[in-house]
């Protein structure tokens, strides 16, 4: 059978769902950005890989709109006027999203809804408001069907902030993807805790260190799709990633890895990240008509490239001849110094590299430790994380991955699987998160063992779509799908559980 | 140097007092409960040898009077409590109190305390004493959880530096006490009352065994009726795993069912235990 004829006789997919894989089939058959043979030779040997982005990128991979401007501006093109009450704000955002590109072809930045959407719930009674709100939470869901979806909220306490967490439980969906920016200063412990107690009941928010990304990217940031750092009216053109595993088959030594085959495989990411970034900003549309960028949603020059990197942990045991995941990286000293040294390899020549374009942050691209893909398997762990079903204790967890997140500017997290009786103790959690963060955690997810909406390797799903798939029914987040290759080949949903362990008396 | 036996130490642990905590189990208890499930944490190991050729990965030795362990070895294969005959196992290390606060300083950024257990923690009152002084150096709260052997108002230095006690009220009539913990209900009840007045007491527990309507009651009444709304009172389902066979077949091969227990909590509710519930 042909790739299309597979694709329309599929009876898992839904019409929208069929429609993107036909123009990504679409998209396969131009071939005008070419590579050199290294480049194609390393992606052959699973060195490298493009995330399926398609040859041919027409628009940014991650577009952050400035949404605050639309409410200050209205959008000509789409011809809305600046909003006057919560009706129309919450009608402009819905109508606005329908038009932001991404390698989803949905939104992966809604806003900090909180901020946006404040002044216009204060107008309003309290019984109203949630219902608009509810209503626009539905409209997201069902019209934006896909977890890459993403919206921010805090650092402060707000009545929005708190009538999207009462929403988020009583409403228990997959999308959007949400997170509260932490900040010890300005976020209050008992807006944190209403936080971690939806966040038990519901996979989200996940928790991101406010002042880590502000010290990179200045206030207007967003935390989109996974758990990407970006600027707000900017965003990430690509995001390919090293897989460190395979990338390390070759090496004779850990000294070998680091002086010979990283730095080749390193460059020969970093010439398709070039070609690709050239050729959106140059010969792509996007940048030249797009409304976004013509009324000033977002602006080039607030862009840049996403190094991706995946499987550290593989890739030390590997150099390092440990076969046994259970004594390799995450428990061994020996394996995360290697880690380390490696992660400082990266960064220097990632950082030595002069990029096209993305003038923002000096010319240079920024370290992203991507989440995995459903066929990854069990070979690459998502970026620096420590292999599924061999996590040491939460607290030795928490020490390895402190050293590793302040490398990803641009995105990197953990998640952490919590037993039912931490829905009597939220507050056992909330000092967890505290320390964490203050010792250089980038970002903090978790969720209850036993909830139908769970987070897989970044993006949230519900075990019952998943189950919708495997009786051949379809879903309508287009997502559930990566979640069952992710539940099926890389056990992304045996995590290691966060529980008390039984005492001597009862 | 001040030593002590230490069973294990969890660094995070939600259900040893408020917040997150660090309980650290020491080896050792005066009781000897019927429905304990960790009873191999009883007894001080004697010395007799019995587990040490049993260990598959000879991580068992004989020296200084007892078995001793290495660590780094074991595969946690609990051949050697299931051998012991003596309620004990040879996987304690003994610890001074700087080993012990440098487990705590670990796990320190991310507690709000620690916990004491056991065992029957208040055995090391010496070690405690030194312990909590340090912990307290790192603005960390500390509570001890007790079976109530210890009197504490007898020495109330221990209570000095902690900020509370989890007391057990396993049972108040003399007979099934004796029968059930092997000691009688005075210590335990004149704790109960001291640590109430000196404001020390941080949460009551008392254990519901399926059928046992009249034993359950005596303690439920007696308990709630003082405690009040003091602190948390806790009704805990008696549950069968790690129990000695021998006295599964006594308490019970099943768990108490959950509205069994809540009409327990309901009661001490009723008698002004405003803070009982199930767990
Ligand atoms: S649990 Fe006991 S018997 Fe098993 S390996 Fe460890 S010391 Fe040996
Ligand atoms: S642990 Fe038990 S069996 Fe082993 S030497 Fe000590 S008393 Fe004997």
């Amino acid at each position: 059978m042909s790739d299309a004829l597979n694709i329309i006789k599929d009876p898992t997919l839904t019409y929208r769902q069929e429609l993107v894989g036909l123009a990504r089939l679409g998209e396969s058959t131009d071939h005008t950005l070419r590579y050199s043979d290294a480049y194609y030779a390393a992606k052959a040997k699973g060195a490298l890989c493009d995330l399926n982005e398609g040859p041919m990128p027409f628009r940014p991979r991650y577009i952050c709109p400035d949404y605050e401007l639309l409410f200050k501006k209205g959008c000509d093109f789409l011809q809305l006027d600046p909003p006057a009450d919560l009706l129309e704000a919450v009608n402009a955002l819905e109508i606005f999203y329908c038009h932001v590109p991404s390698i989803t072809t949905y939104p992966v930045y809604l806003g900090d809804l909180d901020k946006l959407l404040e002044p216009f719930v204060l107008k309003e009674d309290r019984a109203f408001a949630k219902k608009v709100l509810r209503l626009f939470l539905r409209n997201i869901d069902r019209v934006q069907t896909d977890s890459f979806v993403h919206a921010d909220i805090g650092p402060e306490d707000s009545v929005t902030g708190r009538l999207l967490l009462e929403l988020t439980e009583e409403m228990q969906l997959a999308v959007p993807n949400l997170t509260l920016r932490y900040d010890p200063e300005r976020t209050s412990d008992d807006f944190a805790l209403a936080c971690v107690k939806c966040m038990l009941r519901t996979a989200k928010p996940s928790f991101a260190n406010h002042r880590m990304f502000v010290s990179e990217w200045g206030e207007k940031y967003a935390i989109a799709s996974c758990y990407n750092g970006l600027s707000i009216g900017g965003g990430g053109f690509t995001l390919p990633r090293l897989r460190l595993y395979e990338c390390a088959l070759d090496a004779r030594s850990p000294e070998d890895f680091i002086e010979n085959e990283l730095p080749k495989y390193i460059d020969l990411q970093l010439e398709y990240m070039d070609k690709r970034v050239k050729f959106i900003v140059e010969e792509s549309s996007f940048f030249k008509t797009n409304f976004l960028v013509i009324e000033g949603f977002v602006k080039q020059e607030n862009f840049t490239g996403m190094f991706g990197v995946v499987g550290l942990a593989e890739c030390c045991n590997r150099l390092l001849g440990i076969e046994d995941k259970k004594k390799g990286f995450g428990m061994n000293p020996e394996a995360t110094a290697l880690g380390l040294r490696i992660m400082d390899a990266i960064d220097r020549r990632v950082g030595g590299h002069v990029a096209p374009y993305c003038d923002a942050y000096g010319h240079r691209y920024r370290l992203h430790a991507q989440v995995g893909i459903d066929s990854d398997g069990m070979d690459d762990s998502p970026g620096t994380r420590i292999p599924i079903g061999v996590e040491p204790t939460m607290l030795e967890q928490l020490e390895v991955n402190e050293r590793f997140h302040p490398y990803f500017p641009t995105g990197t997290g953990d998640i952490f699987k919590f037993e039912e009786t931490y829905l009597r103790t939220p507050e056992a959690i909330l000092p967890i998160i505290k320390g964490s963060l203050a010792r250089g955690l980038r970002y903090f997810s978790g969720y209850l063992e036993n909830n139908d909406v769970v987070r897989v390797t970044g993006y949230l799903v519900k075990k019952s779509e998943i189950e919708k798939l495997r009786q051949n029914k379809q879903s309508l987040n287009q997502v559930t799908v990566y979640g069952k290759g992710a539940q099926d080949g890389g056990h992304a949903l045996d995590r290691r559980i966060q529980h008390h362990e039984d005492c001597a008396c009862q | 140097m001040k030593t002590a036996p230490v069973n294990k130490i969890i660094p995070f642990s939600n259900v040893d007092g408020p917040g997150n905590r660090t309980s650290i189990f020491f080896q050792g208890c005066p009781f000897n409960c019927l429905f304990c499930h960790n009873p191999e944490t009883i007894n001080l190991c004697v010395g007799c040898g019995d587990c040490v050729a049993g260990c598959p990965a000879g991580a068992l030795s004989l020296g200084e009077g007892r078995a001793l362990w290495d660590s780094k070895a074991c595969v946690q294969c609990d051949a050697c409590i299931r051998t012991c005959p003596h309620g004990a196992s040879p996987k304690v290390r003994w610890m001074t109190v700087e080993e012990v606060l440098r487990e705590v300083k670990r796990s320190a950024p991310y507690i709000d305390g620690v916990t004491t257990s056991g065992g029957e923690c208040t055995l090391q009152n010496e070690f405690l004493i030194e312990l909590f002084g340090e912990v307290k150096k790192l603005g960390k709260t500390c509570l001890i959880d007790s079976n109530g052997s210890f009197d504490f108002e007898k020495d109330p230095r221990v209570l000095a530096v902690c900020d509370g006690v989890m007391l057990d009220v396993k049972a108040v009539e003399p007979a099934w006490c004796r029968r059930l913990t092997g000691r009688g209900p005075e210590m335990p009840l004149k704790n109960l009352d001291y640590l109430l007045r000196a404001g020390k007491l941080q949460e009551a527990r008392t254990v519901i065994f399926p059928g046992r309507d009249a034993e359950n009651e005596e303690t439920v009444r007696y308990t709630a009726r003082r405690v009040g709304g003091a602190c948390d009172y806790k009704i805990i389902r008696y549950r069968p795993y790690g129990v000695r066979e021998a006295y599964r077949g006594m308490l019970g091969e099943y768990e108490t069912e959950a509205d069994y227990a809540e009409k327990y909590a309901l009661m001490a509710r009723e008698l002004g235990a405003s803070r009982a519930y199930v767990v």
